[in-house]
């Protein structure tokens, strides 16, 4: 347990520290599941015969969050957990790309997501990626041209357009 | 004359299709004409009973060329069809998404509140009215609706009705015979009709109130047999088959298949999509498969649809509240 | 025999040119749709159905029956190269296929696959010759109890799947049966863990969110990680010696596909069951059965020949109660019946009596359907191996696209692809943290069907618990479960006892 110290400042976090987090995290994922769960019957004979509705959640809600709890306890008497979990440099790359995606979604509503799909792509392949105007460009234009003609044009399934919707419209009267 | 000699096939009946293409589609075009794919919402889950038709519907639209955009069915079956009711009235106003319903349509918003009121949407029509039957395995001793009757009460409580998750169509028929016969019955709820329907042929519930549909393969098999009908008159599927208001017991229940537009869908659009479906119920295909799965073709529009909604809204509230009585 | 020549009827009318043509065309589509994780054989029958009124029946099944063996084999190549089951009946492929594919094993991975799909398919298709009617009988009896128990045997062939951390399976087991429970309550027809009442959750948690999320998004997050010190993917080549290689690796698993084979047809027959809890109970049996089984789930070929074989023997064999009873095992076969009574065909019982030319057509194209989609799987084999040769930075981007779009199209909802974020970042957290994935997968693909069949015979037996175990079929099933159960726990067992007995002496 001595060791936890000389770690932190590091810009590192250890295993032991995530393990920690991560069980509390599913004890209260846990306990919200079991909130909702009792708006149901969780005995045995809530309906004609066996468990009612909200049993199932309820009981294995618990079983998880009694094992986070033996995970939790356990981690107090491991030595073996002091390996890093994140880098600094690790954590920057990730939350980059994580940021990005929803970024990227919650552009889909309102621009459509054949723009935000273009973005997302500029973005990732030119400065997360670094790779040259060629590469990008080319891959830019290739990706929304496929998934039109696969998904909108072959599956008949259409993507959602928000705003750039009546851009649409003269395409659709073409190819459907 | 070209028509005639090769109806009846599939391939002459596509080529015709072919031919007629220019003028139905120019007919129904009056003013209004959809812009991109029409968007099928469909109350139910893949494979339904529901979603067979719906797209059934499609295919006939698509191969009849009666609607000049491909419509498209979408499923959104969650929570008895809450989720499409919820979609719906989100989408106000919107000219290209329809939704075909069945009777969770009513039910799904009076048994929870999910903050949709159905009095809003528009109606545009009603395609079909799908009917209700008594079955029993065909190796049960039961041929009578007395017999049905007696069987129930010797079982004391623990006779095996199966049927379509609570709350849904089977269950209210179900409730309503425990309550015209005084008897008791443990629902048994399945996910699916067809689920339904096996789950009696091999034995393991003792009766269904399936819709002719999802037996007749059975049925045809003399794998399982028909006890009444709740219709006002006899099926013409089943004419040696009493419906229960002839036994005297006044069982009436039907499922609804109609297409509701989102709140405020401009008047011209509302007139498109009506067209479209009147033709459909005029097409050789709808009417041979309402004639074989004993469906009620019954085609209604506009405010008689709304007032038709409307009733059967108030109907179901009240087999609701008595079968919560019931439970309580 | 009346059988052999009603086949040859069917053969003449799938072979001819036409038909060829659409065989072809059908698998080629098939396999490039479901490989796109998120999309399966169920979009492609979608799509199909409605134009397969402008061509004849015969030839119109052919097409279905080609896009259906198409995307079955196009399922495990998105399983081995992105490590995203396409579709729920894939992910047992993920176990060892996308090791394989780590090691740079991609094709010899993706050679298993396509021959093992090949068998039993193949076997799966004579068994369906030659039994189908009497067969029938035997998908009836099964009731909600005797699927109860065989999930439960489902479940127990994967015991100990994880690995060692044993809190850390049951917290994920559990949470993935919580989260199939979420959505309609159908036994009380209540809604229940609709959080913040989004209408989206009406629908449930699908497999493919979760599947997408934990194994796309957090795949790729799990890469951009590791690639920044040594690459996570050795490229991978194929060569014709590498081919005549994985050929014969194959050769030395006839037992794992023939048990698949058997298995996933019979298990693939009764409706609910269907595909998915065979491949996995195929998987675990190998793994159980074999030599070596901690080499499973670390790029042992087995552990992609016998899902794979299973799964696509489980496709046919869920053909026969759609076509025998009329009822769909699945949500394609249930198309496929709403095709069937558009052409003004009645499946049931009477569908082999009163239109053998129908039923003897689809038999012999489903038999040209799976050379078909063999021949071309292989062919494309290095196409597909040629891909993950990308850039990781260029790979990532476009698997994320992927993600939203696949996982956008089934559901047509943002709300789903809210989820695989959401579920992208917490796997990839849970998977640092080691705990194990495929558990809480896999419990949230036979959740549903546990909860709903153990519900619905309880209620039919007036809650009597006993009921499972007095039927002959679910008794057996559950006598089994119990044995894959306790055998791995006398195995441990064994161990900790030599242990303590060679311990005192050191």
């Amino acid at each position: 347990m001595d060791g936890v110290g000389e770690f932190r400042h590091k810009g590192v976090i250890l295993m032991l520290v995530a393990d920690r987090v991560i069980a509390l995290g599913i004890i209260a994922l846990s306990a919200y599941f079991m909130w909702y769960a009792i708006a149901l019957p969780i005995g045995w004979n809530g309906e004609a015969g066996g468990p009612g509705g909200g049993a199932f959640p309820f009981w294995l809600s618990l079983v998880m969050a009694l094992c986070a709890v033996g995970i939790l306890i356990r981690s107090f008497r491991e030595q073996r957990l002091l390996d890093p979990f994140f880098d600094r440099e690790t954590m920057r790359s990730v939350v980059a790309v994580a940021v990005a995606l929803v970024v990227t979604i919650a552009l889909i509503s309102y621009v459509g997501a054949y723009v935000a799909i273009v973005l997302f792509l500029l973005w990732y392949l030119k400065i997360f990626g670094q790779h040259g105007w060629v590469l990008t460009g080319l891959l830019t234009v290739a990706t929304p041209i496929f998934l039109f003609f696969f998904f909108e044009v072959t599956l008949k399934i259409l993507l959602p357009k928000g705003i750039t919707e009546p851009y649409f419209i003269p395409l659709y009267a073409a190819f459907f | 004359m070209i028509h005639k000699s090769i109806r009846g096939g599939i391939v002459g009946a596509a080529v015709t299709a072919l031919f007629t293409l220019g003028s139905t589609s120019l007919a129904s075009a009056e003013d209004w004409a959809p812009q991109k794919p029409i968007e099928m919402v469909i109350m139910a889950g893949q494979g339904g009973g529901a979603d067979r038709l719906a797209r059934l519907f499609q295919s006939i639209i698509q191969k009849e060329n009666l609607a000049s955009m491909p419509v498209l069915p979408v499923n959104k079956g969650g929570g008895s069809g809450a989720e499409a009711l919820r979609y719906l009235s989100d989408n106000s106003g919107d000219d290209h998404k329809i939704m075909a319903t069945l009777n969770s349509y009513y039910t799904t918003p009076l048994r929870n509140d999910i903050g949709v009121d159905i009095e809003e949407f528009t109606p545009i029509a009603r395609m079909a009215l799908d009917t209700f039957v008594l079955w029993v395995n065909a190796d049960s001793d039961i041929q009578t609706m007395d017999d049905w009757v007696a069987a129930v009460k010797e079982a004391g409580g623990t006779w095996k009705m199966g049927g379509t998750g609570t709350g849904q169509e089977d269950s209210l028929v179900t409730a309503m015979l425990q309550d015209t016969f005084d008897i008791e019955i443990t629902y048994v709820p399945f996910k699916g009709g067809g689920e339904v329907a096996k789950n009696l042929v091999g034995g393991h519930i003792d009766s269904t109130v399936n819709n002719p549909s999802e037996q007749m393969g059975f049925f045809q098999a003399g794998k399982s047999r028909p006890i009444a009908a709740f219709t006002p008159e006899r099926l013409g599927a089943f004419p040696d088959v009493p419906t229960a208001r002839e036994l005297g017991h006044d069982i009436v229940y039907w499922m609804q298949r109609s297409f509701v537009g989102p709140k405020d869908m401009p008047a011209e659009a509302v007139a498109y999509y009506t067209e479209v479906f009147r033709q459909l119920s005029e097409t050789e295909e709808w009417k041979t498969y309402t004639a074989d799965k004993a469906l009620m073709a019954d085609f209604l529009t506009g405010d008689e649809l709304q007032a038709y909604f409307l009733e059967e809204r108030e109907k179901h509230a009240e087999i609701l509240a008595a079968m919560e009585d019931e439970a309580s | 025999m009346e059988v052999l020549s009603l086949l040859a009827d069917g053969f003449a009318t799938s072979l001819s040119p036409l038909n060829l043509m659409i065989v072809l065309l059908g698998v080629t589509a098939g396999l490039f749709i479901g490989a796109m994780p998120g999309l399966g054989s169920v979009n492609g029958v979608a799509i199909v159905l409605p134009l397969t009124f402008i061509v004849p029946p015969s030839s119109a099944i052919i097409l279905l029956a080609a896009i259906y063996y198409g995307a079955m084999y196009g399922g495990a190549v998105s399983s081995v190269l992105l490590g995203i089951p396409g579709a729920s009946t894939a992910v047992a492929t993920t176990f060892d296929g996308r090791p394989m594919a780590q090691k740079g094993e991609a094709g010899l991975a993706l050679i298993a696959a396509a021959t093992a799909s090949f068998i039993g398919g193949t076997v799966s298709v004579v068994l369906f010759t030659l039994f189908a009617v009497p067969l029938a009988d035997l998908a009836l009896a099964f009731g909600p109890a005797e699927e109860f128990a065989l999930v439960l045997l489902a479940f127990t062939t994967f015991v100990g799947l994880g690995g060692d951390d044993v809190l850390k399976t049951i917290i994920m087991i559990c949470l993935g049966l919580v989260l199939s429970t979420v959505g309609l309550d159908l036994i009380s027809g209540q809604p229940r863990l609709i959080f913040g009442d989004l209408p989206g959750f009406y629908a449930g948690i699908s497999f493919l969110v979760l599947a997408i999320g934990v194994y796309g998004v957090g795949e790729v997050l799990h890469t951009i990680e590791t690639s920044k010190s040594a690459p996570q993917v050795t490229p991978a080549k194929l060569t014709f010696s590498e081919l005549a290689a994985g050929l014969k690796a194959m050769n030395r698993l006839w037992k794992t596909m023939s048990i698949g084979s058997f298995l996933g047809f019979f298990v693939g027959m009764l409706p609910a069951a269907g595909a998915t809890p065979a491949s996995l109970m195929a998987y675990g049996i190998a793994r159980s059965t074999s030599k070596e089984p901690e080499t499973f789930g670390k790029g042992n070929i087995e552990g992609v020949a016998a899902p794979e074989t299973a799964n696509n023997a489980a496709s046919t064999g869920s053909l026969l109660p759609m076509l025998t009873l009329g009822i769909p095992g699945s949500p394609t076969t249930a198309l496929l019946l709403g095709g069937m009574v558009m052409w003004g065909l009645m499946p049931g019982p009477m569908l082999f009596i009163e239109q053998p030319d129908f039923v003897w057509g689809l038999i012999s194209s489903l038999y040209t359907a799976n050379f078909a989609a063999v021949a071309i799987n292989l062919a494309l084999i290095p196409l597909f191996v040629w891909a993950l040769r990308m850039p990781f930075t260029v790979l990532c981007a476009l698997v994320l696209i992927l993600c939203i779009v696949g996982g956008f199209a089934p559901s047509q909802k943002m709300h789903d692809v809210w989820l695989i974020a959401a579920f992208g970042f917490g796997g990839y957290l849970l998977r640092k943290a080691d705990y194990p994935l495929a558990p809480l997968v896999l419990a949230l693909v036979l959740g549903p069907l546990m909860e709903k069949s153990f519900r619905q015979t309880l209620i039919a037996e007036q809650g009597n618990v006993f009921a499972f175990v007095e039927r002959p079929l679910s008794a057996t099933f559950i006598c089994i479960a119990l044995l894959f159960f306790i055998l791995p726990l006398l195995k441990h067992l064994r161990k900790v006892l030599r242990k303590d007995v060679s311990a005192p002496a050191e």
